[in-house]
C-alpha cells in the first residue's frame, strides 16, 4: 500500500495560491476541509512549486515562505530554491 | 474518561461577491486583488453628465481610439489593490532609507569634486521635473481611463513618479547640504539649459494629450522606456566617481522599472492583441514617441556622455520591446 504524502495549511488569502498550485501540480491529491485548515493528502509524493505559486500570486515566492501558513506535515522533506517535496522515496 | 472535541466546518452561504463570481465563472474564492479590481468602476445610472466635456459620460471607453470588448482584460500582473501596493513601497521605501543613510554617513557626495557635483545638478537633478510631468500624465491616464484594472496601477504609478521626483530632489539637498541651492540650479537647467528643452518639450507635449491610452503608451514606451532608461541605466558613466552612491540611491528606480514594466508591457501587450485595429494604432503611437523621445534624449546623452549613441541605445531597446508586445514599428 502506497503510503501517503501529506500538508495541512492554514487555509487563508495566503495559503490560498499554495493550495491553488497545488492541487495543480499534484494530480490525483486528496483534499480534506477543516474549519481554518485544509489537509492535502496524496500517494507517495507531494510537490510545491516556486513557479506556479509565483504565477499564482503576481511576485517572488519562496518555498521557505510555506512556514508561515504550514500547520503540520508527513513524509520526508525536500526543500529546494525551486520546490518544496514530501515524499517516502529514498 | 475521553473527550471528543467535535468541530463544526461552517460553508459560508457565498465564497465571494455575485459580480466577482460573474467573473470567476462560479462561486470561488476570490483573491483581494480580484475582489478589489474586478468590476469596481461603475458603468451605469450617473446622474448629470459632465459639463466639462459633456460629449462623455464620467467613464466613458470613447476617450480612447482603441477598443476593448472588455477593460478588465488587462489584469496587473503584479495583482497590485491598496494594501499590496503600499506595503511593496513601504519595504522599497526602507531600502531606500538605508541607502540614504550610508551614503550621508560616509559623506559620500559631500566629499566630491566640485565639478562633479555641478554635472549632477545639471545632469541629474532636472529629471525631478520630468517625473512630476510623468505623476501628471499617469493621474490623467487614471482619471480619464476605463475599468479599475487599468485604472488602479495608473494612480500607483502616479505616486511612484512623485516618490521617484523625492528621490531626487533629497539627492539635491544631500549636495547642497539641505539649503535648496541645488533643485533652484536644476530648475534653471530645465528650464534654460540646452540639453533638456527637448525633453521639457516632449513631456510638455503629452500633457495637452486627451486621448488617454495614447498618453499611456506616450508615457510607458516614451518617457520610461527610453528618457528614465537613458538617465538611471545608460548614464553611469556620467557620475564620474559618484557614480556607485548615484546607482544605490536611484536603486529604487532601476528596481520600480523591472517592476511596473512588467505591468505596462502586459497592458500593451493585451490590448494590441485585442484587434488588428487597436495593433496598428498603439504601433503607430509607440513609434510616434519613441521616436520623439530619442531626438529629445540625443542632446541629454550628449550632454552627459560626451555623444548622442547612449540615446540610440535606449531607444532600441525601447523599439524591440515595443516589438515582442507584438507592435510593428
Amino acid at each position: 500500500m502506497a503510503q501517503i504524502a501529506s500538508i495541512t495549511l492554514l487555509h487563508n488569502d495566503d495559503a490560498r495560491p499554495i493550495i491553488e498550485a497545488i492541487l495543480a501540480d499534484n494530480p490525483g491529491v486528496r483534499v480534506l476541509n477543516m474549519p481554518g485548515a485544509v489537509k492535502l493528502d496524496r500517494d507517495d509524493e507531494l510537490v510545491v512549486n516556486r513557479a506556479s505559486v509565483e504565477a499564482r500570486l503576481g511576485r517572488e515566492w519562496s518555498p521557505q515562505e510555506i512556514q508561515l501558513v504550514l500547520i503540520s506535515m508527513a513524509g520526508n522533506l525536500d526543500e529546494d530554491d525551486d520546490w518544496f517535496k514530501l515524499s517516502w522515496k529514498h | 474518561m475521553t473527550v471528543q472535541i467535535k468541530t463544526i466546518d461552517l460553508e459560508p452561504k457565498r465564497q465571494t461577491f455575485g459580480h466577482i463570481a460573474r467573473r470567476l465563472g462560479g462561486d470561488k474564492p476570490a483573491t483581494r486583488y480580484q475582489e478589489a479590481t474586478l468590476d469596481l468602476q461603475a458603468t451605469d445610472n450617473f446622474h448629470y453628465k459632465p459639463q466639462w466635456e459633456p460629449e462623455f459620460w464620467h467613464y466613458d471607453t470613447r476617450k480612447t481610439a482603441v477598443v476593448m470588448e472588455d477593460w478588465y482584460k488587462p489584469l496587473d500582473p503584479r495583482q497590485f489593490y491598496y494594501a499590496t501596493y503600499n506595503i511593496a513601497r513601504a519595504n522599497a521605501n526602507q531600502a531606500v532609507e538605508r541607502n540614504f543613510t550610508f551614503v550621508e554617513d560616509r559623506d559620500l557626495l559631500g566629499k566630491l569634486d566640485p565639478a562633479v557635483k555641478a554635472k549632477l545638478i545639471s545632469g541629474l537633478l532636472p529629471i525631478r521635473h520630468l517625473h512630476w510631468g510623468s505623476n501628471m500624465n499617469m493621474s490623467e491616464a487614471c482619471q480619464r481611463g476605463y475599468g479599475t484594472a487599468v485604472t488602479a496601477p495608473c494612480i500607483f504609478s502616479a505616486g511612484d513618479h512623485l516618490g521617484m521626483a523625492q528621490i531626487v530632489s533629497r539627492i539635491g539637498l544631500v549636495l547642497d547640504e539641505q539649503t535648496g541651492t541645488a533643485l533652484d540650479a536644476a530648475k534653471e537647467a530645465w528650464l534654460n539649459a540646452a540639453e533638456w528643452q527637448g525633453v521639457r518639450k516632449l513631456i510638455e507635449d503629452t500633457f495637452v494629450e486627451r486621448d488617454w491610452f495614447k498618453l499611456l503608451v506616450a508615457q510607458t514606451l516614451g518617457v520610461n522606456a527610453v528618457l528614465l532608461d537613458l538617465v538611471y541605466k545608460h548614464a553611469d558613466a556620467a557620475w564620474g566617481p559618484a557614480a556607485v552612491p548615484v546607482a544605490m540611491l536611484t536603486e529604487f528606480m532601476a528596481d520600480w522599472r523591472a517592476e511596473e514594466g512588467k505591468w505596462s508591457d502586459h497592458v500593451v501587450k493585451t490590448v494590441a492583441a485585442e484587434s488588428e485595429a487597436n495593433k496598428a494604432l498603439i504601433s503607430e503611437w509607440a513609434k510616434t514617441w519613441i521616436d520623439r523621445a530619442e531626438e529629445a534624449a540625443g542632446p541629454l546623452a550628449t550632454a552627459l556622455l560626451g555623444d548622442a549613441s547612449a540615446a540610440k541605445t535606449a531607444a532600441d531597446a525601447a523599439r524591440a520591446r515595443a516589438r515582442s508586445l507584438g507592435l510593428t514599428l
